[in-house]
């Protein structure tokens, strides 16, 4: 810069001393960390290839190709102990993304919900919502999981003495049970019809939204595209001679058999995940809303738009722009503590990596795979949610 | 668990920049103790009493490595690991050896780096129920479709997968790292069958709610040779973990006791001499890297193979186990220690 101004100047450059040039010496610094960093990862590595060697232990990935042996209580893939340990990985990299994709799910709901009660200008709503909020944010998660798993899941009886709930579904110690259904012939038509309902939806709010930028006149979207959405596919449904059957829990020396059941350990760690992140959301959300100036609620009642349309249309797309950067912070928290899910025995990546890498000792390999995919689950996220907020973010005219 | 990560996160990186060094007999004896991995608690193996001591027949085995090398059976520290820590740990050096009811297998002697000294007990997987919630089962296979609780990491774990298998039984596996987790679990009815180790379950029916209400089942259907473990790569340390315990065989066998053994050092018996280190310009003991003494110690701190059984798990514990196959090959077991000269 001072080489700018003087030529500005019309003056010949003052010479620097080659120890004193910034430009010389920002680049010999970068030269320096990158020698050190350089030295560092090949004095690691080194030393580790050495070290294994003298220890004899295997290295490699191939391990991935060879039996597991062992079996994993909850998959969503075909698994048994004869698949190998890469398959056992990607039935614990897919638990690890069922409970993260529920758990943010239902965090959301419940904070949205909680977030918008602490606002409420109802007494009672207002006090349950700060309590709720207090209670689990003050709670470390793993504590909040073994309260659902040991204090509520575990307390309830066993499965000869389940309890019975409407519509055939059972709980006991061992989990949630509820009649499986067994789609026939010609069940086919009903996913058809729901497709279908979906365009349709689409289309009719296209229309709405040309005719109302025309006339003015409003259209209940809504209640149309839900009225296809569910009345398209009931209507599949009858005329296929309601193809459907259910298979019951039963009652069998041991378990209940027959049905769907959700364990224990899901349950507990998905309503732990759930309940713990939602406070944090809430507490978000409560911000966002009370971060948008009053004035603009205002604004647009004076432009004449009911409460509710006002809410949707001027207070909500602002608060959201709040509420989106850190809302991703608790999606990827939520993701990572899900990794708690050992201390109760749920089978996510890591339990099941860990159990390969008790198997094979194969530390440096497992220990990579879990960094991988957890930065990149985050990085998904992440990249998500940006698109997300760049969506929303106010579009400048 | 988080927690969990970091430690094998630390294991890798301990792993990836622990110096080469292969001499843990020199730095066992410059750091002045024995650093000794041990279960979490498993009565009679290793479990830590009233007063915090650890006690048990893996911890007594440590006790007796650190007798010989430092008279002094104190002068040694317990690490306690889970299943599935414990190669982690003995691997990058966190502990010295491995005492913690592991199972010799081919994969744990060769591809995870380890070496077994021997077979202190030998042991072999059972089925623990509740007998009076489950009436009318007294056979494994007659537990189809049952909720099975057992310990990751374990081979427990993968001779379960096989037995069910191989007898075309379906079963729903309930897994957990630590025992406490098991044995609540298993406790609370969350599965209907506990397995493990026999002498695990013997052990673990102790600690529960009422363990007159559990019976173990009378199929054992693997086997456990259980026995302390060190690293590759250090051979004299190798061989000083396998001769403490065959010290200790050779001692019962030629009946060398904790009480008897002044007498003993005056015997003229040459075996006993020899073992005794009172034979005139032995090498035996310094070849070992050892003193003279170093049997004397183990005997005089610690005792012979059948006195550490007995007082931990044996007629004088409240585990009550039979020697059965880990009586003496003298006696009609198969514990038989090679020759000490
Ligand atoms: N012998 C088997 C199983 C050893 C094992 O870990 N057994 C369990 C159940 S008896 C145990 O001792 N757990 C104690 C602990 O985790 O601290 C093996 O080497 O894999």
């Amino acid at each position: 810069m001072a080489t700018q101004d003087s030529v500005a100047e019309g003056r010949e450059a003052p010479r620097v001393p080659l120890l004193y040039d910034p430009k010389l010496r920002s680049i010999a610094y970068q030269v320096i960390v990158f020698v050190g960093l350089f030295a560092f990862v090949y004095w690691i590595v080194g030393n580790t290839v050495a070290n294994l060697q003298r220890a004899n232990i295997a290295s490699g990935f191939g391990f991935l190709q060879s039996r597991a042996g062992f079996d994993i209580g909850q998959s969503m893939i075909e698994y048994t102990s004869d698949s190998t340990y890469g398959r056992a990985l990607l039935v614990g990299l897919l638990n690890t993304l069922l409970v993260a994709v529920l758990g943010i799910a239902t965090a959301t709901v419940i904070g949205f919900i909680v977030g918008v009660g602490r606002l409420s200008k109802n007494w009672l709503i207002n006090r349950i919502c700060l309590v709720y909020v207090e209670v689990f944010r003050n709670i470390p998660p793993l504590l909040v999981i073994f309260f659902w798993y040991f204090g509520v899941l575990s307390v309830l009886p066993g499965p000869r003495d389940s309890i019975e709930l409407p519509f055939n579904t059972y709980l006991n110690g061992r989990g949630f049970y509820f009649p499986k259904f067994l789609w026939g012939e010609g069940s086919g038509l009903i996913v058809i019809a729901f497709l279908l309902a979906l365009v349709f939806a689409f289309f009719v709010r296209r229309w709405a939204y040309k005719r109302q930028e025309a006339t003015g006149q409003q259209f209940p979207v809504f209640l149309t595209s839900l009225g296809l959405i569910v009345g398209l596919p009931l209507l599949a449904f009858v005329l296929t001679g309601m193809p459907l059957e259910f298979s019951y829990p039963e009652l069998s020396t041991f378990n209940l058999r027959g049905g769907m059941q959700v364990k224990p350990e899901f349950l507990s760690l998905y309503l732990a995940l759930s309940f713990y992140t939602a406070a944090f959301i809430a507490e978000i959300v409560r911000a966002g809303v009370l971060g948008v100036s009053h004035g603009q609620t205002e604004a647009s009642f004076a432009l004449g738009l009911r409460p509710r349309q006002a809410l949707r249309l001027v207070i909500v797309p602002q608060a959201l722009r709040i509420i989106i950067p850190p809302l991703t912070s608790q999606y990827l928290n939520l993701t990572k503590n899900s990794s708690l899910a050992i201390a109760i025995g749920y089978p996510d990546l890591v339990a099941t990596g860990g159990t390969a890498l008790n198997q094979t000792g194969q530390a440096i390999e497992i220990v990579a795979i879990w960094l991988v995919v957890y930065l990149g689950l985050s990085l998904m996220t992440s990249a998500f949610m940006n698109w997300f907020n760049a969506r929303m973010a106010l579009v400048e005219r | 668990m988080k927690k969990l990560i970091t430690a094998l996160l630390g294991s890798a990186v301990a792993i990836a920049a622990a110096p080469a060094s292969a001499a843990t007999l020199d730095d066992v004896k410059s750091k002045g103790y024995v650093q000794c991995g041990v279960s979490t608690g498993l009565a009679g193996f290793s479990a830590p009493d009233d007063s915090g001591d650890w006690t048990g027949l893996d911890v007594d085995y440590c006790r007796a490595v650190a007798a010989a090398i430092f008279d002094d059976p104190d002068a040694v520290r317990f690490t306690a690991l889970t299943a599935k820590e414990r190669f982690t740990a003995l691997q990058s050096g966190e502990v010295d050896i491995l005492s913690r009811n592991t199972t010799w297998t081919i994969s744990r002697d060769t591809a995870l780096g380890l070496n077994f000294a021997g077979v202190t007990y030998y042991d072999g997987q059972g089925f623990m129920i509740n007998a009076k919630k489950l009436q009318g089962i007294n056979s494994a296979l007659q537990l189809s479709g049952a909720a099975v609780c057992v310990q990751s990491g374990t081979t427990t774990e993968l001779n379960l997968a096989d037995y069910f298998k191989a007898n075309n039984m379906e079963y729903n596996p309930v897994v957990f790292e630590k025992l406490e987790e098991v044995n609540a679990a298993y406790d609370s009815g969350r599965c209907d069958v506990y397995t493990t180790d026999q002498s695990g379950l013997y052990a673990i029916r102790l600690t529960l709610a009422n363990p007159d209400d559990h019976v173990v089942l009378p199929e054992i259907i693997s086997k456990e040779p259980l026995g302390p473990v060190v690293r590759h790569g250090d051979d004299q340390w190798f061989d000083i973990a396998k001769w403490v315990y065959f010290a200790m065989l050779n001692a019962e066998e030629y009946g060398i006791t904790q009480d008897n053994l002044d007498e003993m050092l005056k015997s003229d018996n040459p075996n006993i001499s020899r073992m005794l280190g009172t034979e005139e310009g032995s090498k035996l003991a310094a070849d070992l890297g050892l003193e003279e003494d170093w049997v004397v110690r183990i005997i005089r701190h610690v005792g012979n193979y059948g006195e550490i059984f007995e007082r931990n798990v044996g007629a004088e514990s409240p585990l009550k186990i039979n020697r059965g196959i880990n009586a003496l090959w003298t006696k009609g077991g198969i514990q038989y220690g090679p020759p000490i000269r």
